[in-house]
């Protein structure tokens, strides 16, 4: 289905079509527009709980994946005003966990990182919190690094509206919050998590691996390598909507 | 040997002159000298001021991210530590022996390393003392004035280091921490044209090498004073091939006593705890290794240059060869001791690696694609490779999770700590007993130490293991209380 030529609003000034149901995010994308993103993957269901896509729509902020295309709607998204609450929000993530680029096996590939590029970050500005965090590497297949953790909950959305398991949730309360395992010890050697689930698939960042795949992608073929996390991101939506809408 | 200037018997009374920072050396070191007030020297030592903990942090991580993690330990010989932690990482996935394509990949990897480091070092950092003197004029001491008036000299330095750089980041995807090395082997070949590109420069990059080794053996010929400075017997070790070849990547340990004779020989290096230990003295962050067979007192020894063309008994490459055989004659068939020979040394080391980086590019096997081998897993994994600056120890041992519970770096400044600071000491004791200090001649305190290329924010990791003494005392300086912690963690409040 093509979008409606009537059904149009306005994104920092350029006419964007959009189809009955979609959202704002989605129809930006699909245009070829940008909007920065770490909670929302495409493929699966909106959360809006990053709030990096934020946006404002008629003078109010909205999270863009979550927010329905209207017609002759005014939204906003490459302001000053935005692009200084994203950068605080990325600046924010990689305090409140422990990101070491350097030593990431995900560097490179990283949504968090490529993001931070992205947004211009120079550096942290927030003290680090250095949170003490538990890595869980007792899967043979699977490692869980809480310390890369955003806490973006597209694991937890996954593996129970997808894989139908329930293997991740959260725990705990404000800059407390973790990820943890639905088994009796805790751990995901006891869970039923497999390789296979695609819980475990779609990390945005470091913290659910697939053991033994570590830096076998040599530096400049790696996913944003290649192409900055807008063009890469925006060229994957619109693969995506002419497999799934012609 | 000077160890009778390592501790005054009466520092309080003594005139404290400080050189801080050391410079032209990588991190951060300085000297204090105490003198009496006749100037003369009464302690000299080679602090390590600043502090890594590598070993500490690296702890809890799994064991595939270390190669990539301690190669942040430095930004000068990052490879080496990629190669050392590969190494022992190698062994933790049972792959001890590599496909012919990622050995020969990380060979030309280290020879690349090799070239760039040994060309930093003496063009950059050791040239303004060998062009203009050890007292020359300070403004004029550095590189900008080798520039001024050596210009020709400074740029085949650069040019010599980058194309080092270049090998590195063909293999690494970066010129300072790519990554390549993975357990068990590397991560891609290399295409042809990067082959073809590196090709084209190899044979300009031999003569200059060539050249430098000319240079520096012509300083060191040229005075006997050379032969005298910083000129102490000692233990040497370093790998070495199965021939006795020069060896730089993998090989057994050999270790020579200060008259040439064999301490131990083609040791596997696996091994190397039950014949090297370290000390730890209260006044450094850098620990003191010593062969164990020898005792604290007598056991220590040196790495790097000078001490791998002394161990070796030949090298693989022809024009290299030549020099070894000229280099040893020059210490008159006796092993060469001499501080300032490590420049020669090292020059030599840079052609070896420029000859075999010309002759590995001629082999096919470096666009092979069969990169990776495993076999039986194994909890403990020891890597070992020659580091421009030296023997390079890495030891892991890691939990049935794959995450790493235990790790000891013994890094090539460390191995050379202890002769630092007998080189400083000699130093001292020979030009600044009993004169008047000036920059030129506390600059002889700083060439001693710049010949060794010390790398200091490599070396120091030993966290929790520092012997402390916290003293409380009276107003009146009356000790009122002493809390001592040993080198073992344990704490004692000896009686006042």
């Amino acid at each position: 289905m093509s979008p409606d030529s009537n059904r149009t609003f306005f994104l920092d000034g350029q006419e964007i079509p959009f189809r009955e149901g979609q959202s704002v995010f989605d129809a930006a994308m699909s245009a070829g527009v940008f909007i920065p993103h770490l909670c929302h993957n495409p493929d699966y269901e909106p959360h809006s709980s990053c709030r990096l896509c934020t946006v404002i729509v008629n003078g109010r902020p909205f999270a863009s994946c979550t927010q329905p295309a209207v017609a002759g709607q005014m939204v906003q998204s490459d302001t000053a005003e935005l692009r200084a609450m994203r950068r605080t929000l990325t600046q924010m993530l990689f305090v409140e966990g422990n990101h070491y680029c350097p030593s990431c096996e995900k560097s490179g590939s990283c949504k968090l990182q490529a993001t931070a590029y992205h947004l211009g970050l120079q550096d942290n500005h927030y003290p680090q919190f250095f949170p003490r965090r538990e890595l869980d590497a007792s899967h043979a297949d699977i490692i869980l690094d809480r310390d890369r953790c955003i806490l973006c909950g597209l694991c937890v959305r996954i593996s129970r509206d997808v894989d139908r398991k329930n293997v991740f949730a959260m725990t705990g309360r404000g800059i407390h919050t973790v990820i943890v395992v639905d088994s009796a010890s805790g751990l995901l050697k006891d869970s039923r998590v497999t390789v296979e689930d695609e819980a475990v698939q779609h990390c945005p960042v470091g913290a659910i691996l697939i053991k033994g795949k570590a830096f076998e992608v040599p530096i400049g073929e790696r996913v944003y390598d290649k192409e900055p996390i807008a063009a890469a991101s925006v060229r994957r939506f619109q693969a995506r909507e002419a497999l799934t809408h012609g | 040997m000077s160890h009778n200037l390592e501790s005054a018997a009466n520092p309080e009374a003594l005139r404290r002159v400080v050189i801080e920072p050391v410079t032209r050396v990588e991190g951060h070191g300085k000297v204090t000298i105490l003198l009496d007030e006749q100037n003369r020297v009464h302690q000299v030592r080679l602090h390590i001021v600043e502090f890594r903990g590598f070993e500490k942090f690296i702890q809890g991580r799994p064991y595939w991210e270390v190669p990539v993690l301690v190669q942040r330990l430095c930004g000068i010989c990052p490879v080496s530590h990629h190669l050392a932690a590969a190494k022992a990482v190698d062994m933790l996935v049972g792959a001890r022996t590599l496909t012919p394509p990622a050995e020969k990949l990380r060979r030309l990897l280290h020879f690349g390393q090799m070239l760039q480091s040994h060309a930093l070092h003496f063009f950059h950092l050791a040239s303004p003392d060998l062009l203009f003197g050890f007292d020359s004029e300070v403004e004029r001491r550095n590189i900008i004035g080798v520039i001024a008036s050596h210009p020709e000299l400074a740029l085949q330095g650069v040019k010599l280091r980058k194309y080092g750089q270049e090998v590195i980041r063909h293999i690494t995807g970066k010129r300072v921490h790519g990554t390549a090395a993975l357990p068990g082997g590397m991560n891609k070949a290399l295409k042809v044209a990067e082959v073809d590109e590196l090709r084209g420069g190899i044979a300009q990059v031999v003569a200059w090498s060539q050249a430098a080794v000319k240079l520096s053996r012509d300083f060191f010929t040229s005075s006997e004073y050379s032969a005298a400075f910083g000129t102490f017997p000692s233990n040497h070790l370093g790998l070495i091939g199965a021939g006795g070849d020069l060896e730089l990547y993998d090989g057994g340990l050999r270790a020579l006593d200060a008259g040439g004779a064999t301490i131990f020989d083609h040791v596997d290096y696996t091994h190397y705890n039950r014949y090297i230990r370290e000390e730890v003295k209260s006044w450094s962050y850098m620990k003191f290794p010593f062969i164990i067979g020898k005792g604290a007192e007598e056991g220590w020894y040196r790495v790097g240059p000078l001490a791998r063309l002394n161990i070796c008994d030949r090298v693989s490459t022809p024009l290299a060869e030549a020099e070894r055989q000229a280099f040893r004659a020059a210490a008159g068939g006796g092993l060469q001791q001499a501080t300032l020979a490590y420049h020669w040394a090292r020059m030599i080391e840079m052609l070896h690696a420029a000859e075999a980086i010309e002759r590995l590019l001629e082999d096919p096997d470096l666009l092979g694609t069969d990169l990776v081998t495993r076999g039986a897993r194994a909890l403990e994994g020891v890597g070992v490779v020659e580091a421009p600056r030296g023997t390079l120890f890495h030891h892991y041992k890691i939990n049935e999770n794959d995450v790493v519970e235990k790790a000891n770096l013994i890094v090539s400044t460390t191995n050379n700590n202890q002769a630092m600071n007998e080189a400083v000491r000699q130093v001292a004791a020979r030009y600044l007993d009993g004169r008047k200090l000036t920059e030129g001649l506390l600059n002889h305190i700083e060439v001693a130490i710049r010949a060794y290329d010390p790398c200091l924010s490599c070396a120091t990791h030993a966290l929790g293991r520092m012997p402390l003494e916290v003293s409380l005392l009276a107003a009146d300086g009356e000790p009122l209380d002493l809390l001592v912690r040993s080198a073992e963690g344990e704490l004692s409040r000896p009686t006042l």
